[in-house]
């Protein structure tokens, strides 16, 4: 099972039909708890760790009890740091948990659906990933998963200040609210400062999915809430779809106004890009994230009219560094052989799915 | 272009510094601009909220910056000095240790100190139930100096039924 979670860079969160899926990638949800009386991570000895990854163990058999539940335990010592970074690329696991794996443990559901870090910054961390906007769907999977924990385990909670999270900024709720975007129309329109200092004034945070808010990171960007005390999940949640829904019509907006002002510039642009993953040798991974943002702008603006389209989710994931390694079943890829297993990849599905 | 440090490698890296109206150029390979810190590429060494968190608790806010630093947390030996430095506190009983500290700074990064959102469900519903309690024991008292006798009586049989209900009964026989 864990063969599959590594080596298939399909995630459930890829899957289209979702609604707004054409802009909003996925919409992610993430619970920060903590079990009453052991020191949070940072500061708790091997021992306790231990005993936190061993009470975690024992809520497999509670969280399988729940519907359309197949989570697996996954001992992240165990396995090595390649596949912990695959795990990354897919959104299943933090940086920081695949780097520091020590008593680190995983439980993920086959599906991809939740999956729950354990000893990250908290004791637990649950994560509920959905396609397209579907918040609601991801915060009731998460908040079902945190009770069947609760049921068992004694969570470290205080009337007054929430859930307690090793972090001040978590206390309240536990809950980061997340929605991955693709706005390459407001990049190019160069709207997009607008609405990250608009976003930023009203409790809420943008960042970009690779590296920060430059261009050539694929035009996707991450907005979220940064304000966990004081409301309730509800009101986080609500908040941050309304916002999303109105980022998603400027994005709209965007779109057809670009199409209707520059079209043959667009088209050139799209059908360029096209081009270049369609017969490049070699690409990076830089170059491939920034053409594939256009190609995916061209597939939903009807500028390539050949649907299906190949799922550039799943596309994203393929042409990551470690999943690449991880697909090569080489020792040691160089940067060289890397581009050129990346071009291969990406000529191949395009070809494959036929546009 | 070659590194002008190393002169080996090309330059990737290009600083122009300005100092006292002075202009001055540098073409440096990544190398050697690793070395000389121009370049950060480490994947660990992101910036975090943590980094402005430290900001934030800093003791400007307190009188006695140096008896606030060593406010202790009993259980897991944490200080408060520690926790500014790192951001993070070490335990759940840290926020009872450092609460008198941390309030005015939990306002500030949220806007608000108190949660009203989900509670848990097995442990937060006795807590609920006490809270209504403390409330209803307020009333109780007003009740009592009033005068008014019959309310009082029903509020303290509601009192009652809700102390049983959570287990409370024994301690207070």
């Amino acid at each position: 099972m864990i063969e599959n979670l590594l080596d298939q860079p399909f995630a459930n969160w890829m899957k289209d039909g979702a609604e707004d899926d054409d802009i909003v990638l996925a919409s992610r949800i993430r619970l920060a708890r903590n079990l009453e009386g052991i020191p949070f991570p940072q500061r708790a000895n091997i021992e306790q760790l231990a005993k936190v990854v061993s009470q975690m163990h024992e809520s497999l058999d509670d969280l399988n009890a729940m519907k359309q539940a197949d989570y697996m335990f996954v001992d992240l010592e165990k396995i090595p740091l390649l596949e912990r970074l695959v795990l990354v690329e897919k959104y299943i696991i933090s940086p920081d948990h695949a780097r520091k794996a020590e008593k680190r443990a995983l439980l993920v559901n086959v599906d991809t659906t939740a999956s729950i870090m354990v000893n990250e910054e908290d004791h637990i961390r649950i994560q509920s990933i959905m396609p397209g906007l579907n918040l609601t769907e991801a915060f009731s999977l998460a908040d079902q998963i945190d009770d069947t924990i609760e049921n068992k385990h004694d969570i470290a909670f205080n009337e007054q200040l929430g859930y307690l999270t090793a972090c001040p900024t978590n206390l309240g709720t536990g809950l980061r609210a997340s929605v991955m975007l693709h706005l390459p129309a407001l990049v190019l329109t160069k709207q997009m400062n607008h609405i990250v200092n608009a976003v930023t004034q009203i409790g809420l945070t943008v960042r970009g999915l690779y590296g920060e808010g430059s261009e050539a990171n694929g035009n996707i960007f991450q907005i979220s809430n940064q304000l966990a005390l004081g409301f309730t999940e509800q009101a986080i949640i609500d908040n941050l779809y309304n916002i999303v829904k109105q980022v998603v019509d400027h994005e709209r907006a965007g779109r057809a106004e670009l199409y209707r002002e520059a079209t043959d510039t667009l088209v050139d642009r799209v059908w360029r890009s096209y081009g270049i993953l369609r017969y490049a040798r070699s690409i990076s991974g830089q170059e491939a994230l920034s053409m594939l943002s256009d190609v995916r702008l061209g597939c939903d603006l009807g500028i390539i009219d050949k649907s299906p389209l190949c799922n550039f989710n799943e596309l994203m994931v393929i042409t990551r560094p470690n999943f690449l390694q991880k697909l090569s079943n080489q020792p040691e890829l160089d940067s060289v052989e890397r581009r050129q297993l990346r071009a291969t990849i990406i000529r191949e599905k395009i070809k494959q799915e036929g546009i | 272009m070659l590194c002008s440090d190393c002169k080996k490698r090309p330059a990737c890296v290009h600083i122009t510094q300005i100092k006292n109206n002075k202009k001055t150029e540098k073409h440096l390979c990544e190398e050697c601009a690793k070395n000389i810190g121009a370049i950060n590429v480490s994947f660990d060494n992101q910036f975090q909220v943590q980094d402005f968190l430290k900001g934030m608790f800093n003791q400007e806010f307190f009188a006695d910056a140096q008896t606030t630093n060593e406010v202790i947390c009993q259980d897991c030996g944490m200080t408060y000095g520690d926790f500014n430095h790192k951001g993070k506190v070490g335990c759940s009983n840290c926020y009872i240790a450092f609460s008198e500290q941390l309030s005015p700074v939990l306002t500030r990064i949220h806007g608000a100190n108190r949660h009203t959102g989900k509670f848990p469900k097995r442990s937060g519903g006795a807590l609920k139930v006490k809270q209504e309690i403390k409330k209803m024991r307020q009333e109780l008292e007003q009740y009592v100096i009033n005068e008014e006798y019959e309310e009082a009586a029903l509020i303290r049989d509601k009192i009652r039924s809700l102390e049983k209900n959570i287990g409370m009964d024994n301690k207070e026989a």
